[in-house]
């Protein structure tokens, strides 16, 4: 076991290489040019190429980019070409918000979507089935913004139950002013995740449920809750952990829209801002700091693969 | 398994209401103002770009000689009084007294010499100040002294311009920073001081109140008078949404919104709780702006003609809806404002299809195709480019609309190359009132050297455009703005779309409002 992760630690670095050199060309390539954007409106070409000159633009593309690797390889992201200030920095203050909705997320969508799935399964052809079904459907056709929109007019304006926008840290303001900025942010983001998770559960312990295993602990009187959960969720586990992990890719996508709309300061708004402006520094070092995410989330995807099923042995 | 009982369905309860009633808070010692500002403070330093949110950064935390008040009259603000030779060519200033920065020094004279070279040497107007000054002098620590070494009729209007690039007073140490590289050292004179520590680039930016600041005695009369920190703190927070932004301001949880979306203006208008109105009463300029250096518009009379079918109303009507919020403006200085006249203006004001496909016609203009730039990030400037493909296709041009978003355009739009290398024919933005008010805007340059994208040569608008920073009279300054105006029609420089407004909005607790066409924050409270 020690081994694999050594290997699959190992194999992150070419593949970091690749999407290094894959953003840092995309990027360059790309119509739209930093240095016209921070000049403005009563930009001369001479202040464009001055501004170019003092960022190191116009230096040959092999140039700048070996740059860039010695200062990755001193664990350097650069510097914005906006703020002046250090990547790491900005990353590491949009990181918490990002962090902290991505788990409520995660936690909120797993502790619905899987009991839900499972009474679908379960009641399959039911009432409860067509509901679930339905609501997968609705959840994962409805854009996030317009759910996000919805939310804040029904449950913050015409309510006044909750803030409309904001992030509260838990840290440094408190648990209640967290939570009550967290909720609205992280039931929307759910929506349409609860949707495909609900949806592959059901149709994992659909599957499982078959059987001839499942069969057997019910004619030896298990009652139906034991039966469920030690051994229809349990065996269907693994490709609901395998989806779940999908979905975590899907989430950063979606992170994106939710802090817009709720105006939270996380790594998704960061990454749009930056995008939008040609901050060259902050979007190679968040799309490698993505990458390595998804790298990782992948390889506890497949450890988990263990907890489930003793049969996989790596 | 736990059981819920009756205790546990209480304690549940109490913890739900808790989280929906929110925490009972200890009473606020400090006043706040929360603003909503219209773009996201970046960038810190107000002479590296011209960026208007720098711009408003660089009003809260510094000070300027001289400031505009709502006429466009320079007046003095960290200058206490001021001496002119006879022949003009001699300045003496003497700074007022107690002036400091937020680290306790004073404000001197060296830091003034020094905050003018750099803001010199990147902005039009201080670069046109700098051509015509032959030194600066420090004669003791709050008395300097301009010694000009040609005739220059705008000095105080320079160094008391209102917009971007605005001549703030840094301290000596940072204005020597490199003009091309941002300062890293936010210190400044002004009422408020930037809170460095609670900045988060992109979402929120803080200042405090400088208990040190010594304001003039004047009322506020827009950047000039009396400049009093009326809150503790000004609280930023930059929201990508304005549909989000318009529920918190709504929702009590900010307290001023600076630029809500037009659309947005019924729905805030009705609220009990919100004032929405015109604090800017200069408003904007839309302009589409020719490219002078490719064909078509490497003609004249094609330019004309493409003007002569732009009517004003329907770029308003389509970019920006409410007639409350728009005007007709055919004056390339904003209406109501000094220089405003009507010299030349018939072809902007024309609006009609067949005269100005007659003159098309009549131009010679052969069918090559134009490349129009839409920016599709920005609807009002989208709005525009479509009404403008609409016009010149109805009057027998060929039109390409290219999309792409503002950074593309921007980039492109530096570019001198033909079209099929990058090249452009038209693009769309605007200007606030404030920086397209008199002939000195790059906006009006004749110089393709020197001047604005599109590059128009025309050496007698360049010349009149001189006749006026040399003028010393009211009226000469009239006259020359007049041949100034005449000529850029005359040789179809860009068309101007019309003159707008954007509301403000903010809760009706929220007192003091400056009315000028930059936002300041002094002077207003919250009740």
């Amino acid at each position: 076991m020690v081994f694999y992760i050594l290997k699959r630690i190992l194999a992150t670095v070419p593949v970091m290489g690749v999407v290094a050199l894959f953003v840092f060309l995309m990027l360059r390539l790309s119509p739209g040019d930093p240095a016209a954007v921070i000049a403005g409106d009563y930009a001369t070409a001479e202040d464009i190429i001055r501004i170019r000159e003092t960022l190191g633009l116009n230096d040959p593309i092999i140039v700048q980019f070996t740059r860039w690797i010695g200062q990755l390889l001193r664990g350097d992201l650069g510097i914005s070409i906006f703020t002046n200030l250090p990547v790491t920095t900005l990353i590491v203050q949009r990181l918490e918000p990002t962090i902290m909705l991505t788990l409520t997320t995660i936690i909120f969508t797993i502790v619905v979507a899987v009991p839900l799935g499972t009474l679908a399964a379960w009641k399959q052809g039911s009432l409860i089935d067509r509901a679930v079904m339905l609501f997968s459907v609705a959840g994962f056709s409805v854009p996030v913004f317009v759910l996000g929109y919805i939310l804040i007019y029904v449950i913050s304006i015409k309510l006044g139950w909750l803030p409309v926008q904001g992030y509260k840290s838990m840290f440094t303001d408190g648990v209640i002013p967290f939570f009550r900025h967290i909720i609205l942010p992280t039931v929307t983001l759910s929506v349409i995740f609860i949707a495909l998770i609900a949806r592959m559960t059901r149709a994992s312990v659909m599957e499982v449920l078959q059987e001839d295993y499942v069969r057997t602990a019910r004619a030896k009187g298990q009652s139906e809750f034991k039966v469920l959960m030690k051994h229809a969720v349990r065996n269907a586990a693994v490709p609901i952990v395998t989806v779940i992990g999908l979905g975590i890719a899907l989430l950063i996508g979606g992170v994106v829209v939710t802090e817009s709309v709720y105006n939270i300061p996380g790594l998704g708004r960061l990454v749009l801002d930056a995008v939008l402006k040609r901050d060259y520094p902050i979007i190679q070092g968040l799309i490698l700091l993505f990458s390595f995410v998804y790298i990782l989330i992948n390889l506890l995807i497949d450890l988990s693969y263990t907890l489930f099923d003793p049969r996989i042995k790596y | 398994m736990l059981r819920w009982t009756r205790r546990h369905v209480l304690a549940a309860a109490a913890v739900f209401a808790s989280v929906i009633a929110g925490p009972v808070l200890p009473a606020q010692a400090e006043s706040v103002l929360r603003v909503i500002p219209h773009a996201d403070l970046k960038n810190l330093d107000p002479i590296w770009t011209t960026a208007y949110i720098s711009r408003n950064h660089g009003y809260l935390i510094y000070d300027t000689l001289f400031a505009m008040n709502e006429k466009f009259e320079p007046q003095p603000q960290m200058v206490d009084s001021h001496e002119v030779s006879d022949d003009n060519m001699t300045w003496t200033f003497k700074l007022r007294d107690g002036l400091k920065f937020h680290d306790g020094a004073d404000v001197t004279s060296e830091d003034v010499i020094a905050s003018l070279k750099r803001w010199g040497a990147r902005d039009g107007m201080g670069q046109q100040l700098m051509g015509a000054m032959g030194e600066m002098v420090a004669v003791d620590a709050s008395t300097f002294q301009f010694k000009l070494s040609k005739p220059y009729g705008l000095v105080l209007e320079s160094i008391g311009k209102i917009s971007s690039n605005v001549p703030f007073i840094m301290p000596k140490r940072v204005a020597e920073t490199d003009p091309f590289k941002q300062i890293e050292d936010n210190t400044g004179s002004g009422p408020f001081v930037f809170v460095k520590e609670e900045w988060v680039p992109g979402s929120k930016v803080v200042y405090k109140k400088f208990a040190d600041y010594k304001p003039r005695s004047e009322a506020p009369d827009a950047a000039s008078g009396g400049k009093i920190a009326k809150v503790d703190r000004v609280e930023w927070t930059y929201f990508p949404d304005q549909t989000t932004a318009m529920n918190a301001l709504i929702n009590g949880e900010v307290d001023f919104f600076e630029q809500p979306a037009n659309d947005l203006a019924p729905l805030l208008e009705a609220n009990e709780n919100l004032v929405v109105e015109i604090n800017d009463p200069l408003g904007s300029i839309g302009f589409s702006r020719f490219n002078h250096l490719l064909p078509p518009f490497d003609n004249a009379e094609v330019r004309r003609a493409a003007i002569m079918a732009m009517k004003q109303e329907d770029y308003m009507q389509a970019a920006v809806g409410d007639q409350k919020y728009w005007k007709t403006c055919y004056s390339v200085y904003p209406c109501g404002t000094p220089l405003q006249n009507d010299k030349g203006s018939d072809v902007m004001a024309t609006g009609d299809l067949d005269k100005a496909k007659a003159a098309l016609s009549a131009s010679g203009y052969d069918g090559t195709p134009v490349v129009i730039m839409q920016p599709t990030d920005i609807p009002l400037l989208s709005a525009f480019s479509l009404v403008t493909a609409e016009k010149l296709r109805n009057i027998g041009m060929k039109v390409d609309v290219q999309a792409m978003d503002w950074s593309t355009l921007t980039s492109r739009r530096a570019k001198r190359d033909p079209v099929a290398d990058g090249g452009w024919n038209i693009f769309h933005t605007w200007w606030i009132g404030a920086d397209v008010i008199d002939p000195m805007s790059i906006a009006f340059s004749g110089d393709p050297e020197k001047g604005w994208f599109g590059w128009p040569k025309d050496n007698e608008l360049e010349e009149a455009r001189s006749t006026y920073a040399n003028a010393t009279s009211a009226e000469e300054k009239k006259a020359a703005a007049e041949k100034v105006q005449e000529r850029l029609w005359t040789i179809g420089a860009s068309a101007e779309l019309g003159q707008f407004y954007n509301p403000v909005a903010y809760r009706n607790n929220v007192k003091g409002l400056i009315k000028s066409p930059v936002q300041f924050f002094w002077n207003i409270s919250v009740e």
